[in-house]
């Protein structure tokens, strides 16, 4: 049987896909990816269903070899080096890895996450119709936890479809957009308005439940004890010590902090790629605008297939490169050493 | 209940998501208010909803603005809230056994010295109950219940405990509870039952609905290892005595 196996991987990797809906009311957390966009990006690059499971790999490097036949992969979200068995590779592209040969990824430059979507899909047993590693409720297929080195992905062979890239639009470095609520009335007008104004880092202990925000502290009108209620992901806590805590795919389904405000749908990927200790700021929106940017982000999810490119020669790979430099906002991706380095000195991705 | 009832708060929980506030407080009223929304909602489906959580009291509506958006949804809801609550058909009553105190209730001699009463006396009170599942939230399973005897209030701890057992069955402010996995709890910890409220592979998966009735029933720590072993299997060792 074909079957990716993991030689290498750092902590917070795990499967995950569009997650598992439908059981918050017993407490059981959608998880799936952070970044919606990129799982989709990677997944429809190699012909699968956008929000198929794919492998969700956090800021450490990783290595995967194919084993049992060659494996079809794509890999997208934060911009990384990145070869195989001494090939250059980059983000946005699909390539194969034949059989016995490794696909060795590099620490994250610019972004947190990246997906690596196998052709055909990861074989598993779906739990509440998903894949998606929840390590604390024991699910996720076919490991419920964290992936370690070791671990086998079965899946099919390649195909032996033609290579594609894939052209983005633009991604924005503004900043993160958030609808106020629902307990903005538990923080005066001044509290409001240091959140909204002041820049804000992630903190290095944040995770797949939460991101821990560094700033100014924020101060509550009448306390910090709420009776719990709903949350949902992007929601943003502000508990007793006055520091926010942004609710990610993994959080409690219920919670007992005011909660200031909630990021838009629309760039929840983008904040969940935010590197721990980079500076970034919220604004404000409307109801208006945030609902618009969902269609918008739907529309661009339906249309990531029409927007394939065969991939014909190196110079559309060096496209590709600069592509996803602009849209990953990489600081390093054009850097010359990156792309005039042998390639057996691991390319850019 | 009347048509004069105050109409809920409705909060955007983000551009997805509707919180329908009944309370601010724990409020029974407002707990049966959110239970009768969402039953609503699971009879007469508005399109465009994907979830609903009821909370103590809330009902936060997950929806997809695609199809509907927040001015039309929240319009509905409101219509729905100030509806006569339907009767309850049926209410799922279910007994819980607990083994009290010792290894498994850590606390149960503390909670009887703070409320200066006796070890025996807390557990009688906690058996005598009537509770209702007002919300199954934060970790799967973990059933947050109502009806707890005012002489069993008592504030949190000050330090919470990182871990604390699958099963526990605990008290925290005005609130009894039992979790099904073990975690992180500020609660004090009263006993232990053998029930799962949450098990993969097993028909049900989840075994408490909000708005279920429950009582609990004293049983000793041989009956728990036996139960607990049965449970393991995949037995639903919780009585069903009405439905």
């Amino acid at each position: 049987m074909t079957k990716l196996v993991i030689a290498a991987i750092g902590p917070a990797s795990s499967v995950q896909d569009g997650g598992r809906h439908g059981a918050q009311r017993y407490g059981l957390t959608p998880s799936g990816a952070m970044d919606r966009l990129a799982l989709a990006i990677a997944n429809v690059l190699v012909g699968n269903a956008p929000l198929a499971a794919a492998i969700e790999i956090g800021p450490f490097g990783a290595a995967f070899t194919a084993c049992g036949g060659a494996v079809r992969v794509a890999l997208a979200g934060a911009s990384r080096l990145a070869d195989v068995a001494g090939r250059a590779a980059v983000c946005d592209t699909s390539m194969t890895v034949a059989d016995g040969e490794t696909l060795t990824l590099g620490f994250a430059r610019a972004g947190s996450f990246s997906y690596l979507a196998i052709e055909g899909g990861i074989a598993g047993e779906p739990m509440f119709g998903s894949l998606a590693v929840n390590a604390r409720a024991g699910l996720g297929s076919p490991y419920p936890r964290p992936l370690r080195a070791g671990d086998e992905l079965p899946t099919v062979a390649a195909s032996g479809a033609a290579e594609l890239r894939i052209d983005l639009p633009a991604m924005t470095d503004a900043p993160i957009r958030v609808l106020m609520g629902p307990q903005d009335d538990e923080f005066g007008d001044a509290e409001k308005q240091r959140f909204l104004d002041s820049e804000w880092k992630i903190s290095a202990t944040s995770d797949r439940m939460g991101y821990r925000l560094e700033g100014p502290v924020i101060k509550h009108l009448y306390g910090h004890n709420i009776v719990s209620d709903g949350t949902v992901n992007g929601s943003i806590q502000v508990p007793g010590n006055g520091a926010p805590i942004v609710l990610m795919p993994d959080r409690g389904t219920s919670g007992g902090y005011p909660k200031i405000a909630t990021v838009i749908s629309a760039d929840l990927g983008r904040f969940a790629q935010l590197p721990a200790g980079k500076p970034f700021r919220f604004k404000a929106v409307g109801m208006a605008e945030a609902q618009a940017e969902v269609k918008r982000s739907a529309e661009l999810l339906r249309t990531l297939p029409d927007r394939l490119r065969p991939i014909e020669n190196f110079d559309l790979n060096i496209e590709a490169l600069h592509d996803a430099n602009v849209a990953g906002a990489a600081v390093s991706a054009v850097d010359a050493e990156t792309w005039h380095a042998p390639s057996a000195d691991a390319p850019g991705c | 209940m009347s048509a004069t009832l105050p109409p809920p708060r409705l909060l955007p929980s983000g551009d997805s998501a509707i919180t329908v506030e009944f309370s601010r407080n724990i409020d029974d009223a407002a707990n049966q208010r959110v239970l009768a929304l969402d039953r609503l909602l699971a009879r007469d489906t508005i399109a465009g909803i994907t979830e609903t959580v009821p909370t103590y009291r809330s009902l936060l509506v997950h929806y997809d603005p695609e199809v509907i958006g927040f001015d039309a949804l929240s319009a509905k809801l409101v219509a729905l809230a100030l509806r006569p609550v339907p009767p309850t058909a049926t209410t799922r009553r279910w007994r819980i056994p607990v083994v009290y105190g010792g290894e498994h209730g850590i606390d149960l001699e503390d909670v009887a010295r703070a409320l200066g009463a006796t070890p025996d006396e807390i557990v009688a009170r906690h058996v005598a109950g009537h509770y209702r599942v007002a919300m199954i939230g934060f970790t799967p399973g973990w059933s947050y219940l109502s009806g707890l005897d005012p002489s069993l209030h008592m504030p949190r701890r000050q330090n919470p405990r990182l871990l604390t057992p699958a099963g526990t069955v605990s008290i925290g402010g005005v609130q009894t509870g039992v979790q099904c996995l073990a975690g992180p709890s500020g609660w004090h910890l009263l006993g232990r039952t053998p029930v799962r409220t949450y098990q993969l592979h097993r028909d049900p998966i989840f075994l408490l609905e909000p708005g279920d009735a429950v009582t609990f029933a004293a049983i000793d720590a041989k009956t728990f290892d036996e139960q607990d072993r049965a449970a393991e299997h995949g037995e639903i060792v919780a009585e069903l005595i009405a439905a």
